[in-house]
């Protein structure tokens, strides 16, 4: 998978968060105080790689998450019989919790980034495979028919008319996946796969400053994706705005 | 190499989950001492049922009668439907860890932090839920003269069976899922076998996810089963 190349890039998964520099940790780690601007301040690179690494499990997760809720949604789009299996099938893998099936995986895959890239697509196929089968089942009939009227074939409608009209919520449920995942992919640091889970996880539950920035970044990293694709959205349905004015 | 090359399923570690959650095993790593089995699994289980089932309460509690409430009188669209945005993107394993510094360990604790995730998606889907309420049988329940408090469990509430639901259903995957890591706020549940590979050894991780996935699979079963009970005759034989 093209995830490994880009984790041996990053250096190895998970290793050494505090190990390093800890004499200068400590007095952060140990105090009341909420949070330590200095420290923070003097180690926030140490939140680059984490951060590369939640970046890239995300990313993964949703471009393979699409691709197959996508290609499922058009099947049970020509194929109705086909609607209710998927969404149970889809439901199900939604329903098991991502760090049960990290481990489900382990004994298939190990530990890595690749167990907890599939364990997030699964997470979220179903929420893709249902908005888009509701943005295509959304367009009007009369829409359809005049595109009929007008000669164009099934393939002319689906690629032309149906999709484009589909996207808005399509786009909504890439947004909602993409967010969730952003959080959840948190967890990945158990499957051994990184993420911004890594420093919480080595830092416990005593070192506040530290749970603070690695947190804040995941929320920012999540609000991000979803201002992109917002941003995409208006980008590829500007017909939507002169409807709007 | 031939075409049917089936990869290799790894029977034997299911196996051997499947037998650490029922008898215990002589563990590894901490000389010998028998761990897992049925007994300490149904422990553990029954404790994450346990903080499931009072983070959930809590959430509903807080989240149902301000939801219906706001949707009913039409008011905090943006407070009731941000919430619900902003609550996913809550990550998970900061806010357990979080609420832990912030307020401390225990039950209660674990509790109140797993109902920060219920919250959002049954205020926004209660909201939503009673919003979408087509206005015709609120006007004539208004006026053949029925109270709003009539009109909201009598005509919207159930009308909005399957939004509200759909609330708490994702609520309850949310919780169930996180109540996982919850011996990092040090309550054991099931994530105890799952965190601490060093004792309960590969068995017990992967026992552990088996019985964290049916568990919330269950859940869902039993929530999907109940919200086809609460929806009343007439609404079901509309075509879905």
């Amino acid at each position: 998978m093209a995830s490994l190349a880009l984790t041996a890039a990053v250096g190895e998964v998970g290793k050494g968060f505090l190990r390093e520099r800890t004499s200068d940790t400590l007095p952060c780690q140990a105090t009341e105080k909420l949070f330590c601007f200095d420290w923070a301040k003097d180690n926030i690179d140490r939140y680059g790689t984490p951060t590369v690494q939640h970046l890239e499990l995300v990313t993964l997760a949703v471009l393979f998450g699409f691709a197959i809720a996508f290609t499922l949604a058009l099947l049970a789009h020509r194929r109705r019989w086909l609607r209710s299996p998927l969404l149970a099938a889809t439901g199900v893998l939604y329903t098991i919790p991502s760090i049960a099936f990290f481990f489900l995986l382990l004994p298939l895959t190990g530990r890595g980034v690749d167990t907890a890239v599939i364990a997030l697509t699964a997470f979220n196929l179903q929420v893709i495979y249902r908005n888009t089968i509701v943005g295509l089942s959304n367009v009007p009939a009369s829409v359809k028919e005049a595109a009929k009227g007008i000669g164009q074939t099934d393939r002319q409608i689906l690629w032309r008319v149906e999709l484009p009209l589909a996207t808005p919520e399509i786009i909504a449920g890439l947004r909602i996946a993409t967010v969730s995942t952003v959080a959840i992919a948190t967890l990945a640091v158990f499957a051994g796969g990184g993420g911004l889970g890594v420093p919480i996880k080595q830092g416990g539950i005593d070192f506040k400053t530290n749970i603070i920035l690695a947190g804040g970044i995941a929320i920012l990293m999540a609000l991000a994706f979803d201002v992109l694709l917002l941003a995409i959205q208006r980008l590829v349905t500007p017909w939507e705005r002169v409807a709007r004015a | 190499m031939s075409a049917f090359t089936v990869p290799q399923l790894p029977l034997g570690s299911i196996q051997g989950a499947l037998e650490f959650i029922f008898e215990p095993q002589p563990s590894n790593v901490t000389g010998g001492k028998l761990v897992g089995g049925l007994d300490q699994t149904l422990e553990l289980a029954l404790t994450q049922l346990e903080v499931t089932v009072l983070a959930l309460a809590l959430s509903m509690l807080l989240a149902l009668p301000a939801g219906l409430y706001l949707g009913h009188r039409g008011i905090g669209e943006l407070l009731a439907v941000g919430l619900g945005n902003a609550g996913r993107a809550i990550p998970e394993l900061a806010l357990i860890a979080f609420m832990a510094a912030a307020i401390g360990v225990g039950t209660l604790n674990l509790t109140i932090a797993l109902a920060v995730l219920g919250i959002p998606p049954i205020l926004t889907n209660a909201f939503v839920g009673i919003r979408q309420v087509d206005r015709a049988p609120v006007e004539a329940a208004r006026g053949i003269g029925m109270t709003e408090r009539e009109i909201l469990f009598k005509v919207e509430v159930p009308l909005a069976i399957p939004t509200l639901m759909a609330g708490i259903r994702l609520a309850t995957i949310a919780i169930v899922a996180t109540a996982t890591i919850a011996p990092l706020a040090g309550v054991l549940t099931l994530g105890d076998y799952i965190i601490n590979e060093n004792v309960y050894g590969e068995n017990g991780v992967v026992a552990g996810a088996i019985v964290v996935a049916v568990m919330a699979l269950s859940l869902e079963l039993l929530l999907a089963l109940l919200q086809r009970r609460l929806t009343s005759k007439g609404l079901k034989l509309r075509p879905a």
